[in-house]
């Protein structure tokens, strides 16, 4: 199973489940990070950790650990 | 009056349309979360005048963080007659995410699509009309910068709150819809207000609406594994079936809305991108932005432009005053002056101009010398000194406006996250941080947008560390003092030093924190970076004038009253008799004295017999502004009869050269009160604001924290550099307190990490 934490820079997928609960979980949700949503990996940080993704004609900043709750394929 | 509340995604223009509407002048910025608490303005351009409230920005009404809870709670209240939703039209998708759920209100709402001549550029176009029909609520094309539509927009409001309404969703049709609708019946049976939206919020068991209606979420629940779960076979997660709904929606019904000029690909790179990919590069990134840093801080402070004249070995012709060569004492310094410096070097001129204009006014009219005196040195002196940094103080702050209006903060905080998370806080703390670095009041509110109170209450407590435009004046007048008395160092080299030992001193507290009274995990880093653009040079200058009045109000107030106090008691003894120069009777220096022994350790105690009290006195005056420290010491100076020239007598520097020779204070002593100054409980307005920031009857401890840190750094630095072998001591004591930490720490991850087990 594939996550979004797991995705080269350059790389397309489609959000299949997002997991982990309360907070997060709903921010991801409230980002359009919802099953169906296509995700492009843009870039990783510096320091190789926050990742930034572009989804939904916008740019979005999210570390790791946070895109690991989000389950995707490939397209 | 009517009352229209501005709701909308972060960073989507609510502020520049409230500033377009109110003709107000509200900071706005390229960072989402700016505005963090609700703001309130008058619009007059219409029929009758309407009020205004520019709500924090959110993406969801969901109940997280404490700006989204502040515009959910002022939705649902009523107390609004209508709601104006700007949406971001070159963000079309996620912003109407919000809109659905805002119109599941009972308010009257008119949609403003901004940001409609940034879409008509890229050749890109939104049917309105379909959209306006689709969405079913009036949709007006605006563009807050330019001010275009922003009336028909109002007028179009106005013709809305006409009639009532009733909230509408767009999850019909979707399976969970039943058991909203049954949940709204029961939420009507109990008349509570907006029962749709209760309803849809209560199904997706929302902490706040489950705590307020206990029984109907039982029933909700449930209703759903009754009737809905059974047609689903691995059941329901009603939270994501309704986000996914909403978005699903608006793909279907309203993304088709918007045609682009160019298919979408994300192979094609738009200006910003490129900006993007350079700013942010793998390894060029954080090089980038400390040279940024460096260069602010040089273009600011330094009076040898990009080191020419070091290197060229001095510039002829050197000014070392005024009188001297006019053009030249503005404009060369041992090199080149940067623009901070030239700008300081104007006003210099300019403020000692006014204190001999003020002395030959004086002496044109007979005036008492006693009064010209106290009015020129002791209340003019004062204010003049801090007036003399304003200009250093404008162009570090439009350095920094320049950099968050384009975006590129953003980005720093997302190259700085993983160093952030190693402290304890999340890259978002990066921007009250920096902000801290103008005024540690907006400082403190902008925390608001981190979701976790203690990292929060953390950095609260760490924002007056980094120096601020009020405490600027100490380091450089101070500074400048040390470097021209001892005659040893370099005044630009002691001021970037304090900046960094502020930072460090920040950044130490915050791990410390974090491992012992404030722990707990680093939260969420999930951030819109937003496109960059180039700055408005309106929207610079309105920032700009905002902070000079600021601080000009200031000057003429507070630090003009307290300068009059100070001056005084200072020529008066006890029983009000004029003292004259023979200061050390006064009402000040036995006040002064009184106090001075507590700060013995620091190395601006007792130790010094001679006139020692003015340094506690100055410290303690610090407490009501920052300035009042250099204010003092040029009220005091001029008490003392330091018989300066009148160039000299502006900026503070000789002023602070003269009390450290009169006094006989030492290197470490002075080193040590300028770091007592920076770390010690900031000025009375960035109290107030941190005791508004943390939570109920915790604030002392805040309190005790600055207290305790400043007393401590300041002795070590002082013990240190005056004795030299107290660094034994410390150095032990600072290893077990390190060691000390680090054991405590290991201890509670143990026990933190069984908890969670048995826990689950």
């Amino acid at each position: 199973m594939k996550k979004l934490s797991d995705l080269k820079i350059g790389e397309k997928a489609v959000v299949t489940a997002v997991n982990g609960e309360g907070a997060i979980r709903r921010r991801l949700f409230d980002m359009g990070i919802t099953p169906g949503a296509e995700v492009y990996l843009r870039k990783k940080a510096p320091l190789g950790d926050p990742i930034e993704i572009a989804l939904r004609g916008y740019e979005l900043t999210l570390r790791k650990a946070e895109a690991a709750h989000v389950e995707v394929k490939e397209c | 009056m009517l009352k229209f509340a501005l709701a909308g995604n972060p960073n989507s223009g609510k502020t520049t349309l409230f500033n377009a509407l109110t003709g107000s002048t509200a900071h706005v910025g390229n960072w989402p979360g700016v505005t963090v608490d609700k703001k309130e303005g008058v619009y007059k351009k219409g029929p009758e005048p309407v009020e205004i409230i520019d709500l924090p920005g959110i993406y969801s009404l969901s109940p997280y963080t404490p700006e989204e809870v502040i515009t959910r709670n002022y939705l649902l209240d009523g107390e609004a007659d209508g709601i104006i939703n700007i949406v971001d039209a070159t963000n079309l998708e996620r912003n109407l995410y919000l809109t659905t759920q805002i119109m599941e209100v009972d308010i009257p709402i008119v949609v403003a699509l901004n940001m409609a001549d940034v879409l008509r550029k890229n050749g890109d176009s939104i049917d309105v009309k379909t959209l306006e029909r689709r969405i079913g609520l009036p949709v007006v094309e605006i563009s807050a910068l330019k001010g275009d539509n922003v009336d028909l927009l109002m007028e179009r409001a106005l013709q809305a709150v006409k009639e009532k309404r009733a909230g509408t969703s767009i999850l019909k049709g979707s399976i969970i819809w039943p058991a909203i609708s049954n949940a709204e019946i029961a939420l009507k049976l109990k008349d509570v207000p907006a029962p749709l939206f209760h309803a849809i919020k209560l199904v997706e068991k929302d902490e706040i609406e489950v705590k307020n209606h206990p029984a109907e979420a039982q029933a909700v629940q449930a209703f759903i594994k009754e009737n809905v779960c059974k047609k689903e076979e691995n059941g329901i997660d009603a939270e994501a079936e309704i986000a996914d709904a909403r978005y699903k929606y608006i793909t279907a019904h309203f993304s088709s809305t918007l045609t682009r000029a160019r298919k979408p690909s994300y192979d094609h790179l738009s200006k910003s991108d490129k900006a993007d990919k350079v700013l942010t590069h793998k390894i060029w990134g954080l090089p980038i932005f400390l040279v940024v840093l460096f260069l602010i801080f040089h273009l600011t402070f330094s009076d040898d432009l990009f080191f020419i004249g070091a290197m060229s070995g001095g510039f002829g012709g050197r000014a070392e005053t005024l009188a001297e060569h006019p053009v030249g004492y503005i404009f060369f310094g041992g090199g080149l002056n940067t623009p901070g410096m030239i700008l300081f070097n104007l006003m210099d001129t300019l403020t000692s101009l006014v204190g001999e204009g003020l002395t030959l006014g004086l002496e044109a009219m007979k005036a008492h010398p006693g009064l010209v005196d106290f009015i020129v040195e002791g209340m003019w002196g004062g204010v003049a000194s801090v007036l003399s940094f304003l200009p250093q103080i404008l162009v570090l702050f439009l350095f920094f406006s320049i950099l968050e209006d384009s975006g590129y903060m953003a980005r720093v905080a997302f190259m700085l996250d993983r160093i952030f998370r190693r402290f304890g806080v999340s890259g978002r703390a990066f921007m009250p941080m920096i902000m801290g670095f103008g005024c540690s009041v907006p400082a403190m509110i902008n925390t608001r947008t981190m979701s976790d109170e203690k990292e929060r209450e953390a950095t609260v407590r760490v924002i007056p560390f980094f120096t601020c435009g009020a405490k600027t004046p100490i380091l450089l007048a101070v500074a400048g003092a040390f470097v021209a008395y001892f005659k040893i160092g370099n005044a630009d080299v002691i001021t970037y030093a304090m900046y960094l030992a502020g930072i460090l001193a920040a950044m130490i507290s915050l791990l410390v924190m974090r491992s012992t009274t404030k722990r707990g995990e680093v939260s969420p880093f999930i951030m819109e970076l937003p496109t960059y653009h180039v700055p408005g040079f309106k929207n610079l200058m309105l920032h700009l004038w905002d902070k000079a009045k600021h601080f000009l109000q200031k000057a003429f107030t507070i630090i003009l009253l307290s300068c009059i106090v100070i001056r005084l008691l200072s020529v008066f003894t006890w029983n009000w008799t004029y003292i004259g120069e023979d200061m050390d009777k006064s009402i000040l220096a036995s006040l002064g004295q009184f106090i001075q022994p507590l700060f013995t350790p620091l190395g601006f105690g007792s130790q010094i017999p001679q006139y020692g009290w003015v340094f506690a006195v100055a410290a303690i005056t610090g407490l009501i502004a920052k300035e009042d420290v250099i204010a003092t010491f040029g009220t005091l100076a001029a008490c003392l009869g330091a018989v300066l020239s009148q160039e000299q007598l502006d900026g503070g520097v000789a002023q602070v050269a003269y009390l450290i020779e009169v006094t006989g204070i030492t290197k470490a002593a002075v080193i040590s009160f300028i770091i007592f100054n920076m770390l010690t409980i900031p000025c009375f307005a960035a109290v107030a604001a941190a005791k508004g920031e943390t939570a109920k009857g915790k604030f002392k401890w805040t309190l005790l924290f600055w207290i305790a840190t400043s007393y401590v750094v300041s002795a070590a630095v002082y013990t240190i550099g005056e004795f030299v072998w107290p660094v034994a001591i410390w150095a032990v004591a600072i290893a077990a307190a390190v060691v000390g930490i680090v054991i405590y720490n290991k201890h509670m991850n143990k026990k933190e990490a069984r908890a969670k087990l048995l826990g689950k």
